[in-house]
């Protein structure tokens, strides 16, 4: 917070260890959002499924995610013998190394991020791709079939939702005419963007999903058909990296992404002026909490209770519908940002055409998609009841 | 196509091609129940040939039990059914009763049936739960099955004295007559199943993800399962009408009213489906038959202290959970069976899974050995 405070009042300091400072920051954060959010999603999960979760360790097992820490660090770092070396010890850090750049170039209060870019969603975007190299590098170099497998998986399934991510975060940009994130968050003053860009926010939290290979899309390290997919050879410390610190600080970074893009970061109810003056970081840093926490808890709440979808549907998801309409937005944003000079009617054209797009997209999701009702489904099962 | 002057000659690179894949699942995998184990040949994701090892859980019940008295023998048959024991010590016992020609008490009989269906509920909500998460649930829909499946075994332990092993019934009766408050908990049970049914009805059936990975996954025609000798769920999948507690109604279960569940499709989705109908319909038997239930004594009057039927073989098979259970009996006059032989439904119903599996995804062939329903004791027996 110190930090946060020198910025406020204008502290000089010198560019390198400020940096250094605000790196070292977010390093901490990070590694303290991850714990909570694996203890978070295991009492949610656990409360949606009629358990406890983690009692055990702390009060109501608060102490879990350090139990569990300790014992992945303390444990024997396996490596298969026929591994490829260096591409097995990499890879981890392939995977991680990105997720967390992607954490540098996010404001998570006014001014206040380890740098503020200006082509910072254009960076967020082309670092997050780079994750799938670690999956295949790990995929390739366990020599496992079932890790075999999920590479090759992932591959498919990473690449291809990268697309849709791209074209909803670039349909936003297009509005705000920013690829800065502060400058897309300041514009968003009074109508978030979730509401004039609907369907690219379902796109973003559906290709958030599946950039996270979180259920119901872990297709690639689905536990009851790859077993844990590029990852299964991987033990302690590495392993740890993988799962806590990937999985989990790439969710937080999503989570944040989205709620700074789409639902107006901690400029949308108050505005920046605030009423608190040098302390407004605060509530800037609740509003911020509050929204990225919704995101998460929606997707904890999608992953616990949906079964996994098989590679094809969603593959054919991605490219059938997701891509088609990712880019009809875009060019019906062009339009109508060329066309449309006034800031009301823009506003309602982009919130009529997104919308209209999100049901047309839902009507051609369930066209696609359409199983015979339930009467039909049933049927024969309760023409059975009839006969004796 | 190769011999077309208009199109460059097309040359054979060996570094491009393509080679099926083996993939080795299970008797250590998340997905596979038990220990079974299965070799898929795969062409990228699509399976193109399955290879099913059996035999990792062989423990020979069979000639074991024929070095046992016909009482000791019965602790045998919950070994070999684990999710439908007493089901299978029905069998058992019903055939050590032909063969000796005891014919068991009223109350007996209804107490046997009583726990056989709530039995069925129980091993049907151990699939429930285990199907949902092959599918990637991720722990779900077995939370939700496995709370209904604590009650029924919780009251199996109240009967039986164990929560597993029950070897509760005899040739003639049961070990003992039930709690005094047997009827009151059976029927708390029923309507807890009846709850636990209806949430993972909601659950799971109109999921459209779970619709799109079961629905016509799986095939199997009426043909096939016959030529199979598959039975149970998966038979009635296909749309056969064939259960033997109506075909050939053993013990009293022609005293009771209910109804055969029948898929029309044979796939996944409909074994599923027959599945949680026959929860419900095991509900309706077991409050009839707690209804009708007589007191009396729960053994013959005469009961030999050692068993030694006449010399002479039988053959009993009961509807079990899993389908048609068969035990084959064979006795020389002395006080143990000269030979055993149990017709496992699961192996038989495993025999079709190469058939539905191939020309499916990889990640089909787990639906598929899930919506088998394998208990793989049987299996290797």
């Amino acid at each position: 917070m110190a930090l946060v405070l020198w910025g406020l009042f204008g502290v000089d300091m010198n560019v390198w260890l400020d940096a250094f400072l605000r790196l070292q920051l977010i390093v901490i954060v990070m590694t303290v959002t991850v714990m909570a959010l694996i203890y978070v999603e295991r009492k949610f999960v656990g409360r949606i499924q009629m358990r406890l979760g983690p009692m055990r360790t702390g009060p109501y097992g608060t102490l879990q995610s350090v139990a569990d820490a300790v014992k992945l660090l303390t444990k024997e770092d396996l490596r298969p013998a026929t591994a490829d070396f260096w591409l097995f010890e990499l890879a981890p850090y392939v995977t991680f190394v990105p997720v967390f750049m992607t954490l540098l170039a996010l404001p998570f209060m006014e001014d206040w991020g380890v740098r503020d870019l200006q082509l910072g969603l254009f960076y967020i975007v082309a670092v997050s791709g780079v994750t799938v190299i670690g999956y295949i590098m790990a995929g390739w170099a366990s020599d496992n079939k079932y890790a075999l497998l999920g590479a090759v998986r992932s591959a498919a399934q990473l690449i291809s939702y990268e697309i849709p991510l791209i074209l909803a975060v670039l349909a936003v940009s297009m509005v705000a005419g920013s690829l800065n994130l502060n400058d897309i968050i300041l514009q968003q003053d009074t109508i978030p963007n979730a509401l004039l860009q609907p369907l690219p926010f379902l796109i973003l939290l559906t290709a958030t999903l599946a950039e996270l290979s979180r259920r119901p899309f872990d297709i690639p390290i689905g536990e009851s058909e790859v077993v844990g997919g590029p990852w299964v050879e991987y033990s302690g410390i590495r392993w740890s990296i993988i799962f806590a610190l990937t999985e989990y600080a790439g969710l937080w970074g999503m989570a944040v992404l989205g709620s700074l893009v789409f639902l107006g970061g901690w400029e949308f109810p108050f505005g920046t002026s605030g009423f608190w003056g040098d302390f407004d970081f605060l509530y800037q840093m609740a509003l911020v909490f509050a929204k990225s926490s919704f995101l998460i808890l929606t997707m904890m709440l999608i992953s616990a209770t949906f079964p996994r979808l098989r590679i094809d549907q969603l593959m054919a998801f991605c490219w059938k519908i997701l891509l088609p309409f990712g880019f009809l937005q875009i060019v019906i944003n062009g339009i109508v940002l060329m066309y449309l000079d006034s800031e009301v009617t823009r506003d309602i054209a982009l919130f009529a055409t997104s919308g209209a797009l999100l049901v047309a997209m839902a009507y051609v999701t369930y066209l696609a998609t359409r199983q015979p009702s339930r009467e039909a489904r049933v049927a024969a099962m309760v023409a059975a009841r009839s006969i004796q | 196509m190769t011999n077309d002057p208009d199109l460059p000659a097309m040359t054979y690179d060996p570094e491009l091609e393509t080679i099926d894949l083996n993939i080795n699942i299970g008797p250590q995998h998340p997905a596979t129940h038990g220990v079974f184990r299965m070799v898929l040949v795969v062409d990228g994701e699509r399976v193109e040939d399955l290879v099913p090892h059996i035999g990792y859980m062989h423990r020979g019940a069979e000639k074991l039990s024929e070095h046992m008295d016909y009482r000791q023998a019965i602790g045998y048959q919950d070994r070999t059914e684990y999710l439908a024991q007493f089901n299978a010590e029905l069998c058992y016992v019903q055939a050590v009763e032909k063969l000796a020609g005891l014919v068991p008490p009223e109350r007996a009989e209804y107490i046997r049936v009583i726990l056989a269906e709530l039995n069925r509920i129980s091993s049907h909500f151990m699939f429930l739960g285990a199907f949902g998460t092959d599918l990637g649930v991720f722990g779900t829909s077995f939370t939700y099955a496995f709370r209904e499946r604590e009650n029924l075994l919780d009251l199996f332990e109240e009967v039986s004295g164990d929560r597993l092993m029950y070897a509760y019934f005899r040739p003639g009766g049961v070990a003992w007559d039930v709690p005094h408050n047997f009827v009151e908990r059976v029927k708390w049970v029923c309507d807890q199943a009846l709850i636990g049914a209806k949430d993972l009805d909601t659950l799971l059936t109109d999921n459209e993800i779970f619709i799109a990975r079961t629905l016509n996954i799986g095939k199997l025609s009426i043909e096939d399962a016959i030529d199979f000798g598959a039975s149970g769920p998966v038979l009635r999948a296909c749309g056969l009408k064939f259960d033997l507690r109506r075909d050939e109604p053993y013990s009293i279960y022609d005293r009771f009213d209910f109804d055969i569940p029948v898929g029309s499709n044979g796939d996944s989705y409909d074994r599923y489906l027959v599945r949680l109908e026959e929860i419900r319909q095991s509900v309706r038997i077991v409050r009839q038959a707690i209804d009708q239930m007589p007191d009396g004594p729960i053994l013959p009057e005469k009961l030999p202290r050692a068993l030694r039927p006449a010399a002479g073989e039988v053959y009993m098979r009961c509807e079990n959970p899993r389908g048609e259970y068969g035990i084959y009996l064979i006795s020389r006059g002395s006080t143990q069976p000269y030979r055993l032989r149990i017709r496992s439904s699961s192996f038989c119903n495993l025999a079709a899974l190469k058939h539905m599996t191939v020309g499916h995804y990889v990640a089909d062939a787990v639906t598929i050995l899930g919506s088998i329903d394998i208990v793989l004791c049987e299996v290797d027996r």
